[in-house]
C-alpha cells in the first residue's frame, strides 16, 4: 500500500540536508485562562524534501490545526516547528506572512477569487513573486493545461464545475513552484472520479517540481499515492506501522 | 533575472472587484453622484447669494463709497444728508460725487394689477453712476417725468416686461398714483432679498417715494481723479468727517454685503450646514457600500493573507475602490449639478455659475469621504483570520 519510502526524489531544492518540515514537542491551545483547552499534545514529525504524506485521523482529533500551524497561519505556542529551516516560534507578523509564499495551499472549498478569471485566479499566486511577464504568461498556461483546463482560463469560478474549480485550486497553488503544498481534504467536495483526478495532477506536478505534500484526508481511495501515512487520534500523533491496517 | 525584461503588471484588483458587481457598483456612484449634486446645488446656492448680493455693488462707477454709518447691507439701509457727500468732495484728489436714493417702492403689475415690492434706485441722470450698459445707455431718457428703467433678470411675478418692452409695446404703470412709462432695460440679478429693481432719476424717485426727503440718502459713490491715492483719500476723508457716516473702497462695501449675509442671516450658515450634510449623506452611502465589499470578500482576503499577501496590500485594494467610486461618482454628479443650475438659472434668475474653484473643491471633498469611509470599512479587513479558512 505505501510507496517505498526510499524511492529517489528528484527535487531540485538546494538544500536537500534541511527536511522540508520539523516539528518536535509541538503543544497547541485554544482558548484561555480556565478555558484554556489543549489540542495538540507533543508533536514530533519531520517530513522531507520531496515526501508525499497524507495525513488521516477522526474529525477533531486536530489535523486541521497541526496544518494551520505548518502553514504559518497560526502562531506557534510552545515547542518548535521550522519550514524549509526556518523557525516559526516566536517568528514575528512578517517572518509569518513572508513564509506563508514559500506554500501552496489547497483549501477544502476552492477559495478561489470569484472575481476573478482562472487565469487571474492563478496570476494572484505570482503577484507576490519577481516574475517577468512573458515567464508569468507561459507559467500560468503550462500550469492551466497541465491540470486540463487551458480552454477555461478566461471563465469566472461560478462557471466552473466543482473539479474545474478545485483544479484551478490546484493550478494555483503550484504555479508559484512551492516548495511545500498543503491540502486540507481536496476531494471533500468532489466525487471519486474527480477527486481522484485532482490528486493525481497534483502529485504528479508535486513530483516534478520536486515538491513536498502534505495532504489531510478521510478519502481511503487516495492513501496509495502517498509515500508515507500519519495517523492523528485525540491530538497525538500514532506512530505506528500499521497505520495503513488501521486507516483501512 | 535582467532588468530589460519587463515586470508582470499587477492586477488592478480593486477594479476588477468592483466591476464584478454591475449592481453594487451603479449603487455606489449613483449615491456618490448624489451627495456632489448636493453638495454642489448648496455652493451653487451660496455663490449665486453672494455674487448677486453684491452686483449693483461692484456697477458704482467710483473707487470710494460713502453710506451711513449705521447701513449694514441693501437690505438694512439708514439715510444720510448729501451735505458729507460735498464735504468729501472738497477733499484733494476726488473728481466727483453722486448720491444714490434707494428705497423698495410699490409696483403694480401691469398684466394682473398686483403689487409687488420693487427695489428702486435713484441716480443723477446726468452722470454716470452705474456701470451697467442699460443703464448707461439709457440714462438720459430719465430727464423726462415719470420714467424708469425696469430689470432684464427680474422674476416673472412683476409681469413679462422684457419681452413686452422688446417687443415695442409701450409700457405703463401705476406707482404711487403715477403713471410711470419703462424707457429701457438693463440687467441686474435678483438676490435673497431684492426680487426685481427700478432704476430712475433722482427727481422721479422722489415722486415715486414721497415719503422720502430730497437731499436725505442711502449711498454716495465718489469718483477718484486717475492719480489719486485711495488709501490717503480715505484718511483724509475719515479725518474731516464725522461719524455718522462711513466710507470705503468699493470692494469693501461688497464684502461688507457678504459679510452680513453670511454672519448676520441664517442663510449662509444654512448652506454650509446643507454642504456638510451632504458630505456626511455621501460617506455613509460609501461606507456602507465598502463595508458591504469587504464583508463578502472576507473569505477571499483571507485567503489572500493565507498566501502570503501582507494586510497593506489589502488595505490598499480597499482604499483603491474608494477612490474609484469617488472618480466615478464625482464626474456624473458634476454632469447632473451643471444642469441643475441651467434649470435653476432659468427658473429663480440667480446668477448660479460653476467655477474651477468649486469642482476642484468638491472632488477633493469627495475623495476625503470616500477615503475617510474606506478607512472605517477596513477596520473589518482585521477579521480576515487566515487561520479560519482551512
Amino acid at each position: 500500500m505505501i510507496t517505498n519510502l526510499s524511492e529517489p526524489s528528484i527535487s531540485i531544492a538546494p538544500n536537500l540536508s534541511e527536511p522540508a518540515i520539523s516539528i518536535a514537542h509541538l503543544n497547541h491551545y485554544y482558548g484561555q485562562g480556565s478555558l484554556r483547552k489543549p489540542v495538540l499534545f507533543d508533536i514530533n514529525l519531520q517530513i522531507d524534501r520531496g515526501e508525499i504524506i497524507i495525513m488521516t485521523g477522526p474529525s477533531g482529533s486536530g489535523k486541521t490545526t497541526l496544518l494551520t500551524l505548518m502553514g504559518s497561519l497560526r502562531s506557534i505556542q510552545e515547542g518548535s516547528l521550522s519550514i524549509l529551516g526556518q523557525e516559526l516560534l516566536h517568528a514575528s507578523k512578517e517572518q509569518m506572512t513572508l513564509a506563508r509564499r514559500d506554500i501552496g495551499y489547497i483549501f477544502q472549498a476552492h477559495n478561489l477569487l470569484n472575481f476573478l478569471t482562472a487565469y487571474q485566479n492563478i496570476e494572484m499566486a505570482l503577484e507576490i513573486q519577481e516574475v517577468t511577464a512573458i515567464a508569468a504568461d507561459t507559467r500560468i498556461r503550462s500550469v492551466l493545461s497541465a491540470v486540463g483546463l487551458e480552454h477555461r482560463m478566461d471563465y469566472y469560478p461560478s462557471d466552473l464545475s466543482g473539479g474545474q474549480k478545485q483544479r484551478v485550486a490546484i493550478a494555483r497553488a503550484l504555479v508559484s513552484q512551492p516548495k511545500i503544498i498543503l491540502a486540507d481534504e481536496p476531494t471533500a467536495a468532489l466525487d471519486k472520479k474527480s477527486g481522484r483526478d485532482v490528486v493525481e495532477i497534483m502529485e504528479k506536478l508535486a513530483r516534478e517540481q520536486g515538491c513536498t505534500i502534505l495532504l489531510v484526508t478521510h478519502d481511503n481511495r487516495i492513501l496509495d499515492l502517498a509515500d508515507r501515512i500519519i495517523y492523528m487520534e485525540d491530538g497525538y500523533l500514532v506512530n505506528r506501522s500499521d497505520v495503513a491496517a488501521i486507516v483501512q | 533575472m535582467t532588468k530589460i525584461t519587463p515586470k508582470k503588471k499587477p492586477l488592478f484588483l480593486s477594479w476588477l472587484q468592483l466591476r464584478k458587481e454591475r449592481a453594487r457598483l451603479i449603487v455606489a456612484i449613483a449615491g456618490i453622484s448624489f451627495a456632489d449634486v448636493l453638495m454642489f446645488l448648496q455652493m451653487g446656492f451660496r455663490g449665486a447669494l453672494f455674487s448677486s448680493a453684491v452686483e449693483f455693488h461692484h456697477s458704482l462707477n467710483g473707487e470710494i463709497v460713502m453710506t451711513s454709518s449705521r447701513t449694514r447691507s441693501l437690505i438694512s439701509l439708514d439715510r444720510f444728508t448729501e451735505r458729507r457727500l460735498y464735504q468729501a468732495a472738497g477733499v484733494t484728489g476726488v473728481a466727483s460725487v453722486s448720491p444714490i436714493y434707494l428705497n423698495a417702492i410699490q409696483w403694480r403689475n401691469p398684466e394682473n394689477k398686483e403689487i409687488w415690492d420693487i427695489y428702486a434706485i435713484g441716480i443723477n441722470p446726468e452722470h454716470q453712476v452705474l456701470n451697467i450698459p442699460g443703464v448707461e445707455a439709457n440714462r438720459q431718457k430719465l430727464r423726462q417725468p415719470d420714467t424708469a428703467l425696469f430689470n432684464l433678470g427680474s422674476r416673472k411675478e412683476f409681469g413679462a416686461i422684457a419681452q413686452r418692452f422688446d417687443a415695442g409695446e409701450a409700457i405703463t404703470t401705476e406707482i404711487n398714483e403715477r403713471q410711470v412709462q419703462i424707457q429701457g432695460l438693463f440687467k441686474l440679478s435678483p438676490t435673497f432679498g431684492i426680487n426685481a429693481y427700478l432704476v430712475t432719476s433722482d427727481i422721479n424717485f422722489l415722486r415715486m417715494a414721497p415719503f422720502r426727503q430730497g437731499g436725505l440718502v442711502d449711498v454716495g459713490v465718489i469718483k477718484l481723479k486717475p492719480d489719486a491715492d485711495v488709501q490717503a483719500v480715505l484718511a483724509e476723508m475719515r479725518s474731516r468727517l464725522p461719524n455718522d457716516v462711513k466710507v470705503m473702497t468699493r470692494d469693501d462695501y461688497a464684502k461688507a454685503e457678504v459679510a452680513f449675509w453670511s454672519a448676520s442671516t441664517p442663510v449662509g450658515y444654512t448652506f454650509d450646514l446643507g454642504v456638510v450634510i451632504a458630505f456626511i449623506v455621501g460617506s455613509v452611502i460609501v461606507y456602507q457600500i465598502l463595508y458591504s465589499d469587504v464583508t463578502d470578500h472576507l473569505p477571499e482576503y483571507a485567503t489572500l493573507k493565507a498566501m502570503g499577501f501582507r494586510d497593506r496590500y489589502l488595505l490598499i485594494v480597499v482604499f483603491q475602490e474608494s477612490l474609484i467610486l469617488a472618480a466615478f461618482g464625482f464626474i456624473p454628479g458634476t454632469l447632473i449639478a451643471l444642469g441643475i443650475y441651467q434649470i435653476t438659472n432659468l427658473a429663480t434668475m440667480l446668477p448660479m455659475a460653476m467655477d474651477l474653484g468649486r469642482i476642484v473643491f468638491v472632488f477633493i471633498l469627495t475623495a476625503i469621504m470616500s477615503s475617510l469611509s474606506a478607512a472605517i470599512a477596513v477596520r473589518k479587513l482585521q477579521t480576515a483570520d487566515p487561520a479560519d479558512i482551512f
